[in-house]
């Protein structure tokens, strides 16, 4: 049993941070690569990354007023998505406008903190919003988190077809009368959802990681959309146990011992398995010959 | 009079040395940053110039945890991750490697940071930037890179364009697609190491992106644009060292605030000569 208590750690289990950390770990994880394979297939993925980094401004709003993070994670969110809905009528346009409000965002973000720092002297606050820490999330946060994954998958249950329709092609989905522009801001909002979450938990500067990193993997490898999330999700749900369970066993590493950082494993993981990935010849396609 | 005068322009403004620093560097970056921007938002790259500065903060992370200079941690990360987009462009599809390269570059830095067990103000001020902090000998290292850096454009402005307008135009001309989109990696790179000591890593990419749309909706040729965004950024950063002096507010936001309703005045400009060329059109019948 030597080597099984390498490699998980003794009190893994029991731990309640542990404990609460895979919950949480798990519900973001699924939500992140649902909405991942359709991040990727509709070409959003700069803005699946703007998401995150708006939300870290609505989140030091939010320490600014006092109030939870995660609720400000999710008004930053909505807001500059639909901003960058509005402004981006072009899809030629989305790139520069995605730009442009990211960087207001991020201007915006400099502000609160630089307000922060002038209200209180705490100086981890950034430091929180920016990388976070699965462990330190908060216990009550379970119920409002699975609620939030449910509405997201939801959605995108909900619009399933139209979304795939317009996201393979715009023109059949026009003309079959399906409401392109509702359904991708239906689709914005699971993704802001998702991301929102991910933010939360990863920090802001990572929430990007468990969205692109597993669906851009199960793309590769699968031909059926159903296969591809299911392969997502279990490649996303994988990366995140790994990264907890490896983070938990840093705690006894050098140099300080006070634990390697989860996102850092989680990250290191998944680029990994999409770099070995990379390598597996694709799967044949059966009409390409 | 004099007294609204000395109010805006607070006494020291262009006399205190960290403040003459403060204006050569911001000015420099001011004009190369634009530049590059408009070969940016030409090819529909912004989420390349944002990830290269934003990554390239982890590089500044490790250089603090060994003991290295931090804008040379800066560079070697920015040229890394550039050169690897640059080279996996071909495989990438829609961002997926960009996204992939800056996530993993942030997992790195948040190691960097943790291990190195300290709230590291050095590292945290290369995220929203300390221009009031630039020293003489980094002023000088800003004015002379950004100098070869405009040579640089100059040099490749021709092929550039042309492989970021019509590629296979190029590529029939004879120009090596390869070669133009490493070549563009290496120039965001090299910006990201100038602007990030400057305005930040998370507004870097706010003075390529703001300008350089908004003049791309202004002017009609390339040459107009690239004049119109340099002004505008110019214009931005001036102005934000003034209020920044004046009341202590970040630069990042000032920056990034003011290149805003530079892009929203240009794009309702844009909208304003559309509608007025459209009545033109319409009015005969």
């Amino acid at each position: 049993m030597h080597w099984f208590q390498h490699l998980i750690a003794p009190g893994f289990f029991q731990s309640t941070e542990v404990q609460v950390a895979l919950i949480i770990g798990s519900a973001v994880a699924i939500t992140s690569a649902v909405v991942g394979v359709f991040v990727i297939l509709r070409g959003q993925a700069f803005l699946g990354h703007a998401l995150g980094d708006v939300g870290s401004t609505g989140a030091a709003g939010a320490a600014l007023v006092g109030i939870q993070a995660i609720w400000g994670f999710l008004t930053g969110g909505l807001v500059a998505g639909t901003a960058v809905d509005i402004l981006s009528r072009r899809s030629r346009e989305r790139e520069v406008t995605t730009g442009v409000v990211l960087s207001a965002m991020l201007g915006l973000s400099a502000l609160f903190i630089y307000l922060i720092t002038q209200v209180s002297s705490t100086t981890g606050v950034t430091q929180e919003i920016l990388f976070g820490s699965i462990f330190a999330v908060n216990r009550h946060l379970v119920v409002p988190m699975m609620g939030l994954s449910c509405v997201a998958l939801f959605l995108i249950a909900f619009i399933y077809r139209p979304l795939l329709l317009s996201t393979i092609s715009l023109e059949t989905a026009q003309s079959r009368g399906v409401r392109v522009r509702l359904v991708s801001l239906i689709f914005l909002f699971a993704m802001t959802m998702a991301v929102e979450q991910s933010a939360l938990v990863m920090g802001a500067l990572l929430s990007t990681a468990l969205l692109i990193g597993p669906a851009a993997t199960a793309i590769r490898h699968t031909r059926r959309l159903g296969y591809t999330m299911l392969m997502a999700a279990g490649l996303a749900l994988l990366d995140t146990w790994l990264g907890i369970m490896l983070a938990y066993n840093s705690f006894y590493w050098p140099p300080t011992g006070r634990g390697w950082p989860v996102s850092f494993f989680i990250v290191t993981v998944m680029v990994l398995s999409y770099i070995l990935s990379q390598l597996i010849p694709q799967p044949q396609s059966k009409r390409a010959q | 009079m004099t007294n609204l005068w000395q109010h805006i322009f607070e006494p020291g403004l262009f006399t205190y040395p960290f403040l003459i620093h403060a204006w050569i560097s911001a000015s420099a970056v001011a004009i190369i940053s634009p530049l590059i921007g408009f070969f940016v938002n030409l090819r529909g790259e912004s989420f390349v110039a944002h990830a290269v500065p934003r990554g390239a903060f982890a590089g500044a992370a490790a250089a603090f945890l060994v003991g290295a200079n931090s804008i040379l941690g800066l560079s070697v990360f920015a040229l890394a991750m550039a050169l690897s987009m640059g080279f996996m462009r071909r495989h990438s599809q829609n961002g997926v490697i960009t996204a992939l390269t800056l996530v993993m570059a942030l997992g790195l830095g948040d190691l960097f940071l943790t291990i190195g067990n300290t709230y590291a103000p050095e590292v945290f001020a290369l995220l929203f930037g300390q221009l009031l902090g630039v020293s003489a000998s980094e002023t000088m290292a800003i004015t002379v890179l950004s100098v070869v850096l405009v040579i640089v454009v100059g040099i490749v402005f021709r092929p550039l364009l042309l492989s970021s307008t019509v590629p296979e135009f190029a590529a029939a001309r004879g120009v090596s697609l390869t070669a133009m989109n490493l070549t563009f990696a290496v120039l965001v790179a090299l910006d990201a190491s100038l602007t990030v000591p400057v305005v930040g890593a998370l507004l870097a990419f706010s003075l390529m992106i703001g300008p350089a749309a908004a003049g791309g909706y202004l002017a009609k040729s390339p040459w107009g644009a690239m004049g119109y965004a340099i002004a505008v950024a110019l214009g931005s950063v001036w102005i934000a060292i003034i209020i920044g002096y004046d009341t202590s507010l970040p630069i990042g936001f000032l920056v990034a605030s003011l290149s805003l309703v530079a892009y929203v005045v240009a794009r309702l400009i844009h909208m304003a000569r559309k509608t007025r060329r459209f009545k033109r059109y319409v009015s005969p019948l």
